[in-house]
């Protein structure tokens, strides 16, 4: 029983950090939403240097078999940053549905390319009604009425639906199902789906407590500086106590991410039910975190010149993505009171 | 990260569960606010002890388990599964104890823990005063130093247990010239020395909790004197250390509790309002969460980590939960929320309201959390004071 990270992971953790200090700053995300694309392949090659997106993918493929434990504190960051792109969706559901498929050729053909940073991969999924960062997309993994299918990113006609992120945009796909596209059906594409769902939704949280950190971090740093009654407003216990209660939902919210990350390498069969109590307490943390950076920021918050609505956009945007934080908890509550789904206590057993 | 429980720790579970099956009284105890229910769990307190079950964190010499704080979570977990009753020597056992470890002479070592183990002698906390809550540096009461007596004065109150227990700890102020933390010294009083009157305080349930202390010319003798003269806000701080703060609401409590709400709503379920059963489900995530962040806290300490402020997010955090909790069950009780214990018609409805009305004193006590998120915002946050 050990619930640490070992000195690799932080090491992992703080590679990945510099880097996005260095070049994911604020001022390169604004810089992006104003390009075509919206995207930085450069941003993509770098962080595929460090092994974020070959990271589940076998060795064989070109990736480091790791797991899910082994990518949770680098997704955080990635929210912290607030990455633009498909990070989640491909690092963290397409490359593990890819290994898990079984099918060598096509997993052969995309998960060393992904690995490399020479292709890009998003996931659709009935519980997102948009495709997320399509428009980038080699390969797009959709599914159709219970079949599971693999697209070519030149086959599919995508229309951008303009979002309040433009960190995450969205797409409404026109494409043809067709048995060469066809990857899974039946039981096999079922499983590879809810495990899609579950891993996108965790995915979401870590960035959700990144984004809810930053934003954080954001206001502490703000209400040092700015001075209101001759003093820093936040001396002000009022200001205090509104950040105090959103650091306490993001520690909390932290060991259910981490559990959630563990079940799911695991393959426990809890892993649905822990995903959706970190999807649903991240969300409330990082939406909490949005509403509060704001008031302490006062009129500055309220405008487009201010850096944390970068932040406060993922949290929305993330918050809604792969099940909503209302979504999850529902889900626990079938879970727990109904038990339609495998959940169980952490270390107590009730009689 | 390895989340498994060991086969060792496996043993010491099944070794607990066993002992607990066999031992725990089949009716709850009365409460222990009571003369009676006092009484009776100082007789469990013994024969926990004799199961060598009382001191599960103690070192083996003082006749605990030695064990860690992941073996003590694991017992923890088995004993609120069995149900089993409250803690009435806590004081002695998770705060006096290691303090006394840490800072004692060795009289004073072989004087007192053998009594706290087997809950002969049970103790109360005597730090808040009437001017002396949240800020406790403001203490007051005096101990003068009389040959080898201390000649103590003031008023102490608010002590848990204070109506029936046997001693107290407390600080006093030893030097009357002092200020704040200066000055104080760490002194154990016995609840029956001359001068020593202790008055019960009926709690919001109407029970004698907690008690007020007062001192007239009080005779104690300085051989109860902990740690050095003048030196007692840091054996106090040592005391309510945030290790301590960690054990001292363990998660297996809230597990269970959140448990029996779920059972509640499964009963009652049906037609009841659905932003109940959210908030069951909310109830269920909290007692999880606040878990694990004890395992991982613990985790973090047997490998030679540390707590500090952090102890505030917990603090704040398992009390806002209890609250909440209990919330959920009186709004799932209806109309028969306000029912006592001993209502013929109450079944174990009372429980839940008993319940309640203790969960609403966690964010009062062990610092109050308004206090709590002061600390958050400067130690951890850094903001300006
Ligand atoms: C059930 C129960 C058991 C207890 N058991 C013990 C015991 O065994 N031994 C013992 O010594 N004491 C005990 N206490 C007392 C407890 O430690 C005090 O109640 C607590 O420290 C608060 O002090 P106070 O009640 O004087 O409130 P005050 O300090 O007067 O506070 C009143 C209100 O003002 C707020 N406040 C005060 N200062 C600040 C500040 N700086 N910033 C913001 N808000 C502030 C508080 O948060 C609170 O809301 C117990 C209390 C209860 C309810």
């Amino acid at each position: 029983m050990d619930f640490t990270f070992s000195e690799d992971h932080e090491m992992f953790r703080e590679s990945v950090r510099g880097l996005l200090d260095r070049e994911c700053t604020a001022d390169a995300v604004r810089a992006l939403w104003d390009t075509d694309s919206g995207r930085s392949n450069e941003l993509w090659s770098k962080l595929t240097e460090l092994g974020l997106f070959g990271l589940m993918a076998p060795e064989s493929d070109g990736g480091l078999a790791m797991n899910e434990v082994d990518l949770v504190l680098p997704l955080i960051e990635t929210g912290y940053a607030a990455v633009p792109g498909p990070v989640v969706e491909c690092a963290a559901v397409a490359v593990p549905l890819l290994r898990d498929l079984g099918d060598t050729k096509l997993s052969g053909k995309w998960l060393p390319a992904i690995a490399a940073g020479e292709a890009v991969a998003t996931v659709g999924h009935d519980a997102n009604q948009f495709v997320a960062d399509a428009h980038i997309a080699d390969l797009l993994l959709l599914p159709h009425e219970g079949t599971l299918h693999a697209v070519d990113g030149a086959a599919v006609k995508a229309t951008h639906q303009p979002t309040n992120d433009p960190s995450r945009r969205l797409y409404t796909i026109d494409w043809s199902p067709s048995e060469t596209t066809c990857i899974a059906r039946g039981d096999g594409a079922h499983s590879l789906l809810s495990d899609a769902l579950d891993r996108g939704a965790w995915g979401c949280a870590a960035q959700l407590l990144g984004v809810a950190q930053r934003m954080v971090d954001i206001a502490v740093l703000y209400a040092t500086q700015r001075e209101q009654f001759g003093k820093p407003i936040g001396s002000f216990q009022a200001i205090k106590h509104l950040l105090a209660n959103v650091q306490v939902k993001i520690e909390f919210a932290k060991p259910l991410l981490y559990r959630a990350a563990n079940s799911l390498a695991e393959g426990a069969d809890t892993r649905s039910a822990d995903v959706s109590q970190a999807k649903a307490v991240a969300g409330e943390a990082a939406s909490l975190g949005a509403k509060t950076s704001l008031q302490v920021h006062g009129a500055i918050g309220y405008t487009w010149e201010c850096d944390l609505q970068i932040w406060m956009k993922r949290a929305w945007s993330l918050e809604l993505a792969w099940g909503s934080t209302a979504w999850h908890r529902a889900r626990v509550a079938e879970a727990v009171i109904d038990g339609k789904l495998p959940a169980r206590s952490f270390g107590f057993e009730p009689r | 990260m390895d989340l498994a429980f060991t086969p060792e720790l496996k043993a010491f579970r099944a070794e607990a569960r066993e002992w607990l099956d066999a031992n725990v009284p089949a009716e709850p105890l009365p409460s222990l606010d009571t003369k009676e229910g006092f009484a009776l769990h100082r007789e469990w307190e013994r024969k926990l002890n004799d199961g060598r079950w009382a001191m599960v964190p103690w070192p083996v010499e003082y006749g605990g388990r030695g064990a860690n704080l992941i073996e003590w979570l694991v017992f923890e977990e088995e004993y609120y599964r069995a149900g089993a009753p409250n803690r009435v020597n806590q004081n002695g056992i998770f705060l006096l104890g290691p303090t006394l470890m840490e800072y004692g002479s060795d009289e004073q070592k072989a004087r007192f823990l053998p009594k706290i183990a087997s809950s002969e002698e049970v103790w109360a906390q005597g730090w808040s005063e009437p001017n002396a809550g949240s800020d406790m540096a403001a203490i007051r009461s005096t101990a003068r130093r009389e040959g080898d007596h201390f000649i103590i004065n003031g008023q102490k109150t608010w002590a848990s247990r204070g109506a029936f227990a046997d001693w107290l700890f407390c600080i006093f102020r030893t030097d009357p010239e002092s200020q704040r933390h200066r000055g104080l010294t760490f002194i154990l009083v016995p609840l029956d020395a001359p001068g020593v009157t202790v008055r019960p305080i009926p709690q919001l349930d109407g029970e004698t909790g907690f008690a007020e202390v007062f001192f007239e010319d009080a005779k104690v003798h300085t051989e109860n004197q902990l740690g050095e003269e003048g030196g007692g806000w840091k054996v106090a701080m040592a005391t309510a250390g945030f290790e301590r703060g960690l054990m001292l609401r363990s998660p297996a409590r809230f597990q269970a509790t959140a448990a029996r709400l779920v059972e509640l709503y499964r009963k009652i379920g049906g037609d009841a309002d659905p932003a109940l059963r959210d908030a069951v489900a909310r109830a269920w995530v909290n007692a999880e969460a606040y878990c694990l962040n004890t395992y991982q806290t613990a985790s973090r300490l047997i490998a030679g980590g540390s707590i500090g402020s952090e102890a505030s997010l917990n603090k704040i955090f398992w009390s806002e939960m209890d609250v909440q909790m209990h919330e959920t069950a009186l709004s799932l009780l209806g109309a028969r929320a306000e029912l006592l214990a001993h209502a013929p018609e109450a079944g174990d409805v009372g429980n839940w309201l008993d319940g309640y009305l203790f969960s609403l004193a966690g964010p009062i006590y062990a610092g109050t959390n308004e206090i709590q998120r002061n600390v958050i915002a400067e130690r951890l946050l850094g903001l300006p004071r």
